[in-house]
């Protein structure tokens, strides 16, 4: 049993399908679009309502005011401490994360306004290695915490993470606790943490920073797993329900505060800082 | 090549002098110290073998477990069951129990001897329902002001259907925050296998050590080397490169300490095993006892803030 247990992972994040699809195929209905179209609707298929991956960048462009957005440790970076070596070079992987992507690693930081309300925004990037978490989104939370210590501002995270960064060995797992230690100064200092988790979010991500938000939502259908269906599936030898992990079971069993569809998210964001701004 | 084989130790070992409180934990003094610091550092450039040798002690049949030590380190234990919700996990063992003569709540990881408790036990991989119960104990220690001893020794938190709907990562997430803002002491020590979030959530400790033979990783040899090399075949190179071996964790700034074990493992002399943890963590828990609530909570923070290499 326990050679095949696998725990804190990066579960999706060499997932390569037999039969890639086209990135604006909708894997729902089957639904193509062009760039331009899916830009028009937030990456939403009109079809059907399925929420494609969004990068950090359009997220921000998405949920902040027009340019108030304020970047913040934009220079932390990953090392390579193990100087770990599996198929490839770690170096390798993240010299090529950070030309596919143009992020210096899976997380963006900074300040913003949402209908003039300021808040501090912490996003993350599936595409930079599948969102995974090493030293330098620990570092990079860590610092979006102090901020809103030092400016008084509520934190939005969002998520989208294969989990801890296997590469970094055990400083990986460790950033678990380092994005709990930074959220608890939060709390002491009374501040809110709000979370919206988008597909995926599992492994690392969902045992530390992403279930610990004051208020916790999460886009339709996304995946929210602490171990993925196909590890599960492996176990437990029978075929797991359709809604498996996702938002909708995720809501049902009492662990998210609701399902926000992209299209209403800045609404909602709005009415809790409004809230929660006194 | 000795010469400088002996140059990059003896530089190690320099290094290892300015690392906290490794100097701690030890049994008879100075000498037995110096050679358990010589065996680790070692170490350092292990082999495949080399290490994948801790991996297969650390899951050794034979190793002591959480109980194996309670009853050899503790006096008066009582043992509490259940979260007070859904279920009593037997993967996590909760109580109350007297060390030398204070008391203190000490919460495990329990795996089975045999294949029927092993089953009971679920291996030793908690569900969501351990991890509540060992935030119980939590609010207990804190209420009534017992520092708290967490033992940890398991493959990783269960992955099941139940286990998700009911919020494994939550709970995990949730048992580490509770332990990051506890206002007692707190000491944990891996004494086999530290695996991965499952292991990580009840070690948020001011002080954490590793026995000898313990490892500490973010995910198995085995699903790490399914996941990178597509190969469950090439565990021990993953573990090789990930290095999740005592003496790489306290490298790293992840651990305090070693705990020495006895010869061959600390399955061949549970006594004498026990006999070191039980030093290890008096004294651990002896440093931490003079700092106030607040300076607990504070330099705990700063102690995990701190963790990671970045550019």
């Amino acid at each position: 049993m326990s050679e095949t247990s696998i725990d804190v992972k990066v579960e999706q994040m060499d997932s390569a399908p037999a039969e890639k699809k086209h990135p604006n195929t909708c894997p729902e209905c089957g639904s193509h679009y062009r760039d331009d179209e899916l830009e028009a609707t937030a990456w939403v298929c009109a079809q059907c309502g399925h929420h494609f991956r969004m990068s950090a960048r359009d997220r921000i462009a998405w949920l902040a005011d027009p340019g108030s957005f304020v970047e913040e440790a934009a220079e932390v970076r990953s090392a390579d401490p193990l100087s770990f070596f599996d198929l490839r070079p770690y170096r390798e992987r993240l010299a090529e994360a950070e030309l596919n992507t143009g992020l210096t690693d899976a997380m963006v930081v900074g300040a913003a306004t949402l209908d003039d309300h300021p808040f501090e925004l912490a996003v993350m990037d599936f595409a930079f290695m599948g969102g995974s978490m090493g030293s330098a989104v620990g570092e990079k939370f860590v610092r979006a915490c102090d901020e809103a210590i030092s400016e008084r501002t509520p934190l939005l995270l969002v998520t989208s993470s294969g989990g801890a960064r296997m590469q970094e060995g055990i400083l990986s797992l460790m950033q678990l606790p380092k994005t709990v230690a930074s959220i608890d100064e939060l709390h002491e200092a009374r501040l809110p943490l709000f979370c919206l988790l988008t597909n995926p979010t599992t492994g690392g991500a969902m045992a530390s920073f992403a279930t610990l938000g004051d208020v916790i939502i999460a886009e339709p259908g996304a995946l929210l797993a602490f171990t993925g269906p196909r590890v599960v599936q492996e176990i437990v030898k029978e075929k797991l329900s359709d809604d498996f992990g996702r938002s909708e079971q995720n809501l049902r069993f009492g662990q998210i505060d609701a399902i926000v569809p992209r299209s209403e998210q800045r609404q909602y964001l709005a009415r809790l800082l409004r809230l929660f701004g006194g | 090549m000795a010469g400088e084989a002996e140059r990059s130790l003896r530089e190690r070992l320099g290094r290892l002098k300015h690392l906290p409180l490794l100097h701690r934990t030890n049994v008879s003094g100075e000498e037995r110290r110096l050679r358990d610091q010589l065996d680790s550092v070692s170490r350092a450039d292990a082999s495949e073998d080399e290490i994948w040798a801790f991996v297969e002690l650390a899951r050794h049949p034979d190793r002591p477990y959480t109980l194996d030590y309670v009853e050899r380190i503790l006096e008066d234990w009582v043992e509490l069951h259940g979260d007070r919700g859904r279920a009593d996990d037997g993967a996590i063992v909760a109580g109350l129990g007297k060390l030398e003569g204070r008391t203190v709540a000490l919460i495990g990881h329990q795996k089975g001897r045999d294949l029927k408790e092993r089953l009971a036990r679920q291996y030793g991989m908690p569900s969501p329902e351990g991890y509540t119960k060992a935030m119980r104990i939590m609010d207990i220690a804190e209420r009534f002001d017992y520092p708290l001893i967490s033992l940890v020794d398991t493959p990783g938190a269960f992955p099941g259907v139940a286990a998700e709907q009911h919020g494994q990562g939550g709970a995990i997430a949730r048992s580490q925050a509770r332990m990051m803002a506890l206002k007692v002491p707190t000491v944990a020590c891996v004494i086999g296998e530290g695996g991965s979030g499952g292991a990580l959530a009840l070690a948020v400790s001011d002080r954490v050590m590793m026995q000898e033979n313990a490892i500490y990783s973010v995910i198995t040899p085995e699903g790490c080397a399914m996941i990178l090399w597509r190969d469950p075949e090439q565990k021990k190179k993953a573990a090789a490169a990930f290095k999740p071996d005592a003496f790489h964790c306290l490298e790293l700034g992840v651990i305090d300490s070693i705990v020495s074990e006895p010869r061959g493992g600390a399955h061949e002399d549970p006594d004498e095993a026990a006999a070191s943890l039980k030093i290890a963590l008096v004294s651990s828990l002896d440093e931490v006892s003079t700092l106030s609530a607040g300076e607990l909570r504070r330099s705990r923070r700063a102690k995990f803030r701190a963790m990671g290499v970045f550019a």
